[in-house]
């Protein structure tokens, strides 16, 4: 292994740290407030995550079912090829998503419901 | 340098032969990795195994041996597993790795690794960017750790193909 492999190495892993820093900073991992849906560009809709709630969302070309019980939103059932989305797990903070890359759906937690 | 397969009675056939069988087993690592559930809490982090043909096929036949075969692997994947959508990020990706690995491996005096692990962080970058265009630029708070990942991921992609190369008849090695 070259030096410059070593450089290199710490130079992205450091690079990442840095951002990670700033992002914790200035966008810290609260409760989140709402799950909001997106298919393809368009919010379709934010479903406030204190109340229980499954939902059946049509993506693009197929379906994903949404569970959002004790402030965590995961996907429970999909259809797409992959199924990455189900496999990721639930989300509850700020900021955090799970994108089903087939169908085109992101769902996203966000602090507001802001239109 | 003398290439592999190179050596005597380099024919196309013979070239053909081994292109295909990298194709061949790019293919086969995308479909493994499709069954792996992974280390997963970002969407979309993979581990990149078909990275392990195509550094090899950079270091073993050049850029346009490892463009050839890198392109060939995207198109296939993108039709047996996954649909067109799942294409561009792909091609983003595969694009972006091929572009950074061959330039620095050209200039720059880094390793088969440093040159590896730079792929891996140009292949997440790009897929990242692919994904902020279409999905909102939300999905960049995920850039730090696929960032770290790449680098990661690509740093055992590289070591691999290290030692691999090693042991192919008629290399030498190349740190």
């Amino acid at each position: 292994m070259k030096r410059k492999d070593i450089i290199l190495l710490a130079g992205i892993l450091l690079a990442a740290a840095i951002l990670w820093g700033c992002f914790s900073l200035f966008f810290p991992g609260k409760q989140g407030g709402y799950a909001e849906i997106q298919v393809g560009s368009e919010i379709i809709e934010r479903i406030p995550m204190s109340e229980p709630c499954r939902k059946i969302i049509a993506g693009t070309g197929g379906t994903n079912t949404l569970v959002i019980e004790g402030g965590i939103a995961r996907i429970e059932e999909a259809d797409c090829p992959d199924r990455l989305c189900v496999r990721q797990g639930g989300i509850s903070k700020n900021g955090q998503s799970i994108i089903c890359l087939p169908h085109q759906l992101v769902v996203r937690i966000v602090e507001e419901a802001e239109e | 340098m003398r290439r592999w397969g190179q050596k005597n009675g380099d024919t196309r056939a013979k070239r053909a032969a081994l292109y295909g069988m990298l194709v061949a087993l790019a293919f086969l690592l995308s479909y493994i990795e499709t069954l792996i559930p992974a280390f997963f809490w970002v969407p979309g982090m993979k581990l990149g195994l078909a990275n392990l043909v195509i550094v090899m096929a950079l270091y073993l036949f050049g850029w346009k041996g490892g463009l050839a075969i890198s392109f060939i692997r995207v198109l296939l994947v993108a039709f047996s597993f996954t649909n067109l959508f799942s294409l561009y990020f792909s091609l983003a990706g595969a694009a972006a790795s091929l572009l950074v690995m061959a330039g620095l491996k050209r200039g720059g005096g880094f390793g088969i690794i440093g040159v590896s692990l730079a792929g891996g962080t140009a292949h997440n970058i790009a897929q990242l960017c692919v994904a902020a265009a279409l999905l909102g630029e939300g999905v960049l708070y995920y850039l730090p750790v696929l960032l770290a990942a790449g680098a990661v991921t690509g740093f055992c992609i590289g070591l691999a193909c290290r030692e691999i190369l090693k042991r192919l008849p008629g290399m030498k090695s190349r740190d």
